[in-house]
C-alpha cells in the first residue's frame, strides 16, 4: 500500500521573483557602457544615419538569433554554460569553459572601469570641480606645467586619476585612492550578488531603470542647450557613401554582437533560473530591440552635449580671436561681435595684412571641432567632464552622469558574475552545506586582489590590452561554436522540439535559415575579418608622455615582445578551451577502452527536471 | 612775465608730452575693458573716470613710499584709445622732468591692486597693467578633502548592507536547519499518531484482504516502475 502518491523532487534551483526582473537582468546585462560611449561614436564616423543600415540588418541576422539561442539553451537544460555544454556532449564542454574563462577576464578589468567612475563620482561633490581648474606650481608663479600644455580635464583623468606612467613597461606604483575604490566597487558587487539572483533581483530594480530617468534628463537638459541642434545634425546626417567601406560593415556586426553581451554564459545562467514553460523566443527579441533602441537614445543626450561643447570651443575660439584683434588696433569693446566677425577680418586683412598676420590668429572652424570624435572612457571622462564645466549647476550635473555610467555598468558586471558564479556552484567545488554567501564572497575577495595590479600607474594600458584581446576575439569563436554545436552536434530538429516545447510555437522559417546558415556564416566572416585587420599592423598603443615634443598628443608606441605575447595568450586562452576539452574527453575514452562508456545519452527538454 | 610764465608751461606740455607717449622709458600700458567686466552697469570712461585713475596711482605711490610728495599732477595719462587703454608714466617732482624708475611704480602698484581693482569694480583680467603680472591667489584647500568624506559615507552604507544581508542569512539558516530537525520529530510523532488515531492499527489491515480503492488504483499506473 503506498500512502501517498510520488511527488516529484521539489525544485532546489533558484528562481526569478517574476518574469519582469528576469527581463530586467538581461536588459540590464545587455546595456552597457559601450551603449553610451561607443555607439555614438559608430554613428558619427561612419556615416550618421548611414550606419543604421549595416546596424539593423547585423541586429536581424546576427544579434536576435544568437541572443534566442543562448536564452533558449540555458532555459532548457537549466544550467550554466559549464553544465550546459558538458549535457549538450561532453566533447563541447570546451565551449562552456572558454565562455567561462572570458567572464572572468572581462570582470577583472571592468570592475575597474567602474572603479574610475566611482573615483570621478565622489569627486563631483567639490566645488568648483576639480577638473576644472589647474593647479599651481610649487612656487606659485604660474600652473602646473603638464596642465598648463594639455587642459585641466585631461590632467585630472591622466595624473590624478591614473597616475599614468609614460611607457607600459613602467608599473609604477600602486595608487591607494584607485585601491580604495576598487575595494569599494567589489563591496558593492559582493553585496549585489551575494545570494545571487535572490540579492541581483532585487539590485537590478534601480541599476536597470535608473539609467533610463538620468537619460532622459540629460535629454531634455542638453536639446536646452546651445549648439545641440548642430551635434544632432551632425550626428544623424546619412552619408551614404560610406557604405561601400566594408569597415563599416564590420563596425556594425561587432558593435551589435558585443553589445548584446552573447557567448559570456552570462546570459545562459540568467534564462537557466526560468521555468520551463517561457517564451524565450519573444524575450529575445524584446531584449535585442530595447538594446539597439537604448543605444540610440543614448546618442541623443551624448551628441547634443557634444554639439554643444563644440560650439562653445567654437565661440572661444573666436572670442580669443576678437579680443587680439581689438587689443592690436585698439578698436573699442564689442566693435566686432562673432557674428560679423568674418566681414571684419576681410577688411582687416586687406587693409593690414601684416599686423593681421603678425597676431597669428587660429582659423576657428565648427566643422573642426564637431569632428574631434572620441570613444571610450575619452568620452566620459575627458569629454563629457569638460562639456559639464560649462553647464549651469555642473555638480548636480556631474553626479548623476556618474551614477548613471555606475549602473550601467554595474548592471553588466552582474551579467559577468553570474556567468562565473553559476558554473562554479554546479561544478560543486565547494559542498552544497556552504552558504552562496561565501563563495561569492571568495570570489569577489580573489578578483579583487587580481586586479590591485590594474590600479598601478600602467594600469589604464592593461585595461586597453585586455578589452581589446580578451574581451573581443575569443566571444566570436565561443559564439561560432555556439551555434555549431547546437545546431549540427545536437541537431535543429531536436532543438526545435525542445524551443516548441518551451514556447508552444514552432519555429519559424526566420530562426530555421538564421541558425541553420546565415549566423555560422557571418560570424566566420567576421571573426576572420577582425583577426586580418588586427594583423595588418603590429599592435600598438598610445601613450602620455609629458616629455614627448609633440605634448600634449599622444605619443605612439608599440607593444614590447613580452607584452605582446600577453595579448596573444589572452585571445587564446579561451578560444584553445574547446579543442582542449574535446581532445581530452577523446583521450579518456581512448585510454578507458571501456565499451559500455559510451556518450552519455543526449539530455533533451522534454520532461525537464534536474 | 607773462612770457616768462607761458614759456615754462610750454616746456612743462612739451615735457610732459616727451615723458608720457608709448614704449617710453618707465611708461605702462593700461588696457580696460568695462563692457566685458559690467555689461548693461557698463559706465562711459571720461576724463572723470581719468582723473580718478591719477588719484588711485597717486595714492598707491604714495602709501608704497609712505612719503606724502606724489600729487595727482604727477601721474601723466596719454594715447587714450576707445579700446579703452592708455599709457602713463609718474613723474618726480623733487627732480625736474624725470619719471620715477619703473620698478618703484610696479612695486607700489602690485601692493594695492585691490585697491585700484575695487574703485573701478573691475578685476586684474579687466583692469590689465600690461607689463605687471599679478600674483595668483593660493588655491582653498579644505582640511580634509571632499572626496574622502563622500567616500566614507558611501563605504560605510555598504558594509553595513553586506553585514545585514550575512547575518540574515547565517539566522535563516539557523532557523531552516531548526525548521527542519522539528520537521523530523514532528513527523515521527504523527507516524506513530496514525497508526493509532485511524482507530484501525495498521497490522490488523494488512492482515484484512481489503478493497482496492479504485481512485489509488488509476494513480498506480501512472507512475513508472522503481
Amino acid at each position: 500500500l503506498s500512502a501517498t502518491p510520488e511527488v516529484p523532487k521539489e525544485d532546489e534551483r533558484p528562481k526569478w521573483d517574476n518574469k519582469f526582473q528576469y527581463i530586467l537582468s538581461c536588459i540590464g546585462f545587455a546595456v552597457g557602457l559601450g551603449n553610451v560611449w561607443r555607439f555614438p561614436y559608430l554613428c558619427q564616423i561612419h556615416g550618421g544615419g548611414a550606419f543604421l543600415v549595416p546596424y539593423f540588418i547585423a541586429l536581424l541576422f546576427e544579434g536576435i538569433p544568437l541572443l534566442h539561442l543562448e536564452l533558449a539553451l540555458g532555459q532548457c537544460l537549466r544550467k550554466g554554460s559549464i553544465g550546459a555544454w558538458n549535457t549538450i556532449s561532453p566533447y563541447l564542454g570546451g565551449v562552456g569553459v572558454g565562455s567561462w574563462v572570458v567572464s572572468v577576464l572581462v570582470s577583472l578589468y571592468y570592475n575597474t572601469v567602474l572603479t574610475w567612475v566611482m573615483w570621478y563620482f565622489v569627486n563631483s561633490f567639490q566645488e568648483p570641480l576639480p577638473w576644472s581648474v589647474c593647479p599651481l606650481n610649487e612656487n606659485r608663479t604660474g600652473f602646473n606645467k603638464e596642465c598648463y600644455e594639455s587642459t585641466a580635464v585631461n590632467y585630472f583623468w591622466y595624473r590624478k586619476t591614473l597616475n599614468i606612467t609614460p611607457d607600459i613597461t613602467e608599473s609604477g606604483t600602486l595608487q591607494w585612492w584607485l585601491i580604495l575604490c576598487l575595494a569599494t566597487c567589489w563591496a558593492i558587487v559582493y553585496l549585489c550578488t551575494i545570494r545571487g539572483i535572490e540579492t541581483t533581483g532585487k539590485a537590478i530594480y534601480v541599476t536597470a531603470i535608473f539609467p533610463y530617468l538620468v537619460l532622459t534628463i540629460f535629454l531634455i537638459q542638453g536639446l536646452t542647450l546651445p549648439g545641440a541642434r548642430e551635434g544632432l545634425v551632425y550626428l544623424f546626417t546619412p552619408n551614404l557613401n560610406t557604405l561601400k567601406n566594408p569597415r563599416v560593415w564590420l563596425d556594425a556586426a561587432t558593435q551589435i554582437f558585443f553589445s548584446l553581451s552573447l557567448a559570456f554564459g552570462g546570459l545562459i545562467a540568467f534564462s537557466s533560473y526560468n521555468p520551463t514553460k517561457n517564451d524565450c523566443e519573444k524575450d529575445a527579441v524584446t531584449v535585442a530591440i530595447v538594446n539597439s533602441m537604448t543605444s540610440l537614445y543614448a546618442s541623443i543626450p551624448v551628441f547634443s552635449v557634444l554639439g554643444f561643447k563644440a560650439t562653445t570651443a567654437y565661440w572661444d575660439c573666436l572670442d580669443r580671436n576678437i579680443i587680439s584683434i581689438i587689443n592690436e588696433f585698439d578698436l573699442p569693446e564689442e566693435s566686432i561681435m562673432r557674428d560679423n566677425y568674418t566681414s571684419w577680418i576681410s577688411l582687416l586683412n586687406s587693409s593690414y595684412p601684416e599686423k593681421i598676420a603678425r597676431l597669428k590668429l587660429k582659423s576657428c572652424d565648427l566643422q573642426e571641432f564637431l569632428d574631434q570624435s572620441v570613444s571610450g572612457t575619452g568620452l566620459a571622462f575627458i569629454v563629457f567632464t569638460q562639456a559639464i564645466i560649462l553647464m549651469p549647476g555642473s555638480q548636480a550635473w556631474a553626479i548623476l552622469f556618474f551614477i548613471m555610467l555606475f549602473c550601467l555598468g554595474l548592471s553588466s558586471m552582474f551579467g559577468n558574475i553570474e556567468g562565473v558564479f553559476t558554473p562554479l556552484l554546479e561544478l560543486q567545488i565547494v559542498s552544497k552545506s556552504a552558504p552562496k554567501e561565501l563563495l561569492s564572497g571568495i570570489i569577489c575577495l580573489i578578483s579583487f586582489f587580481i586586479a590591485l595590479c590594474f590600479t598601478l600607474g600602467s594600469g589604464s594600458y592593461w585595461i586597453d590590452i585586455f578589452d581589446r584581446y580578451a574581451g573581443s576575439v575569443p566571444l566570436l569563436v565561443v559564439a561560432f561554436f555556439e551555434v555549431i554545436g547546437v545546431v549540427y552536434i545536437y541537431k535543429i530538429k531536436r532543438f526545435s522540439k525542445d524551443v516548441k516545447q518551451m514556447t508552444g510555437r514552432k519555429l519559424n522559417l526566420y530562426w530555421q535559415i538564421t541558425w541553420r546558415f546565415i549566423s555560422p556564416l557571418l560570424l566566420l566572416i567576421v571573426f576572420v575579418a577582425f583577426v586580418t585587420l588586427q594583423m595588418q599592423k603590429p599592435p600598438s598603443y598610445t601613450a602620455w608622455n609629458p616629455k614627448y615634443e609633440g605634448f600634449p598628443m599622444k605619443e605612439e608606441k608599440v607593444y614590447p615582445p613580452w607584452v605582446q605575447a600577453i595579448c596573444v595568450l589572452l585571445a587564446a586562452l579561451p578560444c584553445v578551451c574547446v579543442p582542449l576539452v574535446a581532445l581530452f574527453h577523446l583521450i579518456k575514452k581512448r585510454r578507458s577502452k571501456d565499451p559500455s562508456l559510451v556518450l552519455p545519452e543526449i539530455f533533451s527538454c522534454q520532461g525537464a527536471n534536474s | 612775465m607773462l612770457r616768462a610764465l607761458l614759456l615754462t608751461l610750454s616746456v612743462v606740455v612739451i615735457s610732459h608730452a616727451e615723458l608720457c607717449k608709448p614704449d617710453a622709458q618707465n611708461a605702462f600700458k593700461v588696457r580696460i575693458s568695462i563692457k566685458t567686466a559690467l555689461g548693461d552697469n557698463a559706465y562711459a570712461w571720461d576724463a572723470n573716470e581719468e582723473y580718478l585713475f591719477k588719484a588711485m596711482v597717486a595714492f598707491a605711490m604714495r602709501r608704497y613710499s609712505s612719503k606724502s610728495t606724489t600729487q595727482i599732477s604727477n601721474v601723466l595719462l596719454c594715447n587714450v584709445t576707445d579700446r579703452v587703454s592708455f599709457w602713463f608714466v609718474v613723474t618726480d617732482s623733487s627732480k625736474n622732468v624725470t619719471t620715477v624708475p619703473g620698478s618703484e611704480v610696479e612695486a607700489a602698484i602690485r601692493m594695492n591692486r585691490n585697491r585700484i581693482n575695487s574703485a573701478f569694480l573691475l578685476s586684474d583680467k579687466t583692469l590689465q597693467f600690461l607689463k605687471i603680472t599679478s600674483t595668483l591667489s593660493p588655491p582653498v584647500e579644505p582640511s580634509t578633502p571632499a572626496w574622502l568624506i563622500v567616500f566614507g559615507v558611501v563605504l560605510c552604507l555598504i558594509v553595513a548592507g553586506i553585514v545585514f544581508l550575512v547575518v540574515s542569512g547565517i539566522q535563516k539558516r539557523k532557523k531552516k536547519n531548526k525548521e527542519s530537525t522539528e520537521r523530523e520529530n514532528l513527523e515521527e510523532k504523527v507516524e506513530v499518531t496514525v497508526t493509532l488515531e485511524n482507530g484501525i492499527p495498521c497490522e490488523v489491515l494488512d492482515l484484512k484482504s481489503g478493497h482496492v480503492n479504485g481512485v489509488f488504483a488509476a494513480d498506480d499506473e501512472r507512475f513508472t516502475s522503481l
